[in-house]
């Protein structure tokens, strides 16, 4: 994984730690991000990491481009040492698979899609080789999600599914993107997941919604009182299929303030995981659980 | 004080200098489009550069004053008129109690920056007042403004009538607009051909131009390198695995129509990018009307280095024009 170095014009160092998605680069690139921001380097002015890349904003004038370049090169021996740990936490969404906001805008949308006859998820199930939605909706809801970035529109998550590489579900993204999906739409591109933070355009696939705001502005909202932004990079997720009435329940309770995500601290440590996916995922779901 | 919204224009927002520190979690910086002319409207009725004004593209407001006010108009070329009065751009004048201001029609450029002495005085979120509608973060009530919206105005002295910012220091696009672009980034995707194309070609804004992203069409389409795609980035020789997107970057969707990304970016996503405008071109984007042709101009760091300390000197110039 040999890292590339580039500018992006006179104010951003782009950082592509790898060309392809992985934990492995997803890791080196927050460690590389993280001794950016503890080396004090004078210019900075912004950090974000990505998937696998990340990108360094800088004031061109109190440092010189070939400078900053120097000095974040440097870094990129002790990053490679650095234990793949997170002390994290792992978060409980509910998902209401299928519903009927996220088919009106799927159908309204029809003729940017690879499959005008069907619906998001029968394309999503039928080239993922699974044999029936109810089985889609099992792989995606059965296994842990990793937060990779955060971004695009304000505090979008876009998740990577902890499992094996051959299992992982891989869909493309719509022909033309649409100009509109619902807020809080749950949603699937290449191998990341994503939840619309907000209502907007998007060309991902669209399998359900989830009633938990994740980006509040007014900072109402019981959990993102602190912060309108709940997602950071390193959450990890896991889905629960819901039902209408648990999804009218929970936005109901949205609404009241008394909604309250499951969420518990975990440590996740790379190397055990690689080791033992199946195990390690029991393990995490184990803790969400209260075991 | 309070400024009374008759009518919106087509998409009139109020805008500062932005709310840097939160790309990383895809806000964007967002403010002026066209900071300098900002700026210059800001100190030309004696506000702080970043005060908050109005931003207006191609249909200015019609604004109703409840107290006298000094106001300044900077940006395109779309003349201000009090209670049906013509008054000069780039220059401070007077709004009394009462009376309305309006707008021609659009001359030159695309948008307008509205100072008012004091500056719009909506709560900050994230440390600036910026809108940024996409969030309904911000400006007022996270939205751009509508006929029946009342806008706080903070308190100001009046002095400045007819100050002016002198002619050489008010920037313009060319015809062709030229906008300087340093490669880069995933420039290695595109064949030499096309590397060569993108720069000879003469492109014109398309219709999808707004503060997000300037999009372009009539060159001719990029040809990739041949390559297997990489695992998550999606089978399209133009997608890269999801990464951060620099302000001013230039991604090509399928190698056929460039964006560039502007104020109100998105922080990032899966399409390739050829490189960046330079900071100092920036602000030309926000004044570029839909069908201007538009060539994209090769630089290399330094050139770029130096056009920002050519705007610097620019900038420095306009303050002690108005100091």
């Amino acid at each position: 994984m040999s890292i590339r170095y580039t500018f992006g014009g006179d104010e951003h160092l782009f950082v592509e730690c790898s060309e392809e998605m992985s934990l492995e680069a997803f890791f080196k690139s927050l460690s590389m991000a993280k001794g950016v921001r503890e080396s004090g380097i004078k210019g900075v002015t912004e950090i974000c990491p990505a998937n696998a890349s990340f990108q360094v904003k800088f004031d061109p004038d109190l440092i010189h481009p070939d400078d900053i370049l120097r000095e974040v090169k440097a870094i990129e021996g002790a990053a490679e040492k650095a234990e793949p740990v997170l002390k994290t936490r792992i978060v409980e969404i509910p998902v209401f698979y299928n519903d009927p906001w996220t088919h009106e805008t799927l159908m309204r949308f029809r003729e940017r899609h690879q499959e005008p006859s069907g619906t998001d998820l029968d394309y999503a199930a039928r080239i993922n080789g699974y044999g029936s939605v109810e089985d889609f909706v099992g792989a995606h809801s059965g296994s842990p999600w990793f937060v990779s970035m955060v971004g695009f529109v304000a505090g979008l998550p876009f998740m990577y599914q902890m499992v094996e590489r051959k299992r992982q579900i891989q869909v493309p993204k719509y022909l033309r993107p649409r100009t509109d999906t619902p807020r809080l739409t749950v949603g699937h591109g290449g191998c990341f997941g994503c939840i619309y933070s907000v209502r907007g355009a998007g060309g991902y696939q669209m399998f359900g919604i989830t009633p938990m705001p994740i980006f509040d502005p007014a900072q109402t909202t019981s959990y993102l009182r602190d912060f309108m932004v709940f997602f950071r990079p390193g959450d990890i997720v896991k889905f629960k299929p819901i039902d209408r009435d648990a999804y009218d329940q929970a936005v109901e309770d949205v609404d009241r303030g008394r909604f309250a995500p499951p969420i518990r601290e975990v440590r996740f440590d790379l190397r055990d995981f690689q080791k033992d996916i199946d195990g390690t995922n029991a393990t995490l779901e184990g803790m969400l659980h209260g075991h | 004080m309070a400024i009374k919204v008759l009518h919106h224009g087509l998409a009139t927002t109020v805008q500062d200098l932005g709310r840097p520190g939160y790309f990383h979690l895809g806000i964007p910086v967002g403010g002026a489009m066209d900071r300098f002319a900002m700026r210059a409207a800001n100190l030309l009725v004696g506000n702080d550069e970043g005060a908050a004004g109005l931003e207006a593209v191609f249909i200015g407001p019609k604004l109703e004053f409840t107290e006298d006010a000094l106001v300044a108009v900077t940006g395109a070329d779309m003349p201000a008129k009090v209670d049906g009065v013509a008054q000069p751009g780039w220059t401070a004048f007077k709004v009394k109690a009462g009376q309305t201001l309006t707008f021609d029609f659009l001359k030159s450029g695309a948008r307008i920056l509205i100072a008012v002495s004091g500056g719009i005085d909506v709560p900050e979120a994230l440390g600036s007042r910026s809108t940024y509608p996409i969030g309904a973060l911000g400006g007022h009530k996270g939205r751009p403004l509508a006929a029946g919206d009342e806008l706080p105005v903070g308190k100001a002295s009046l002095s400045g009538e007819g100050r002016t910012v002198p002619e050489a220091l008010r920037r313009k696009p060319g015809l062709p607009a030229a906008l300087r672009v340093v490669p880069g980034l995933y420039w290695h995707r595109l064949t030499e051909a096309s590397q060569e194309n993108f720069f000879a070609d003469e492109w014109k804004v398309a219709n999808e131009a707004d503060r997000m992203g300037y999009r372009f069409k009539g060159g001719r389409k990029l040809d990739f390198v041949a390559r297997d795609q990489p695992f998550g980035a999606g089978s399209d020789p133009s997608n890269i695995v999801d990464s951060c997107y620099p302000y001013g970057s230039i991604q090509v969707p399928g190698g056929t129509e460039p964006i560039i990304l502007h104020r109100d970016a998105v922080s990032g996503g899966g399409y390739f990018m050829v490189g960046t405008i330079i900071s100092a071109d920036m602000d030309l984007i926000g004044q570029l009307q839909p069908h201007t042709p538009t060539r994209f101009v090769k630089v290399t760091m330094e050139e770029a280095l130096a056009a920002r300390k050519a705007r610097q000197a620019s900038l420095a110039q306009l303050r002690e024009a108005l100091a």
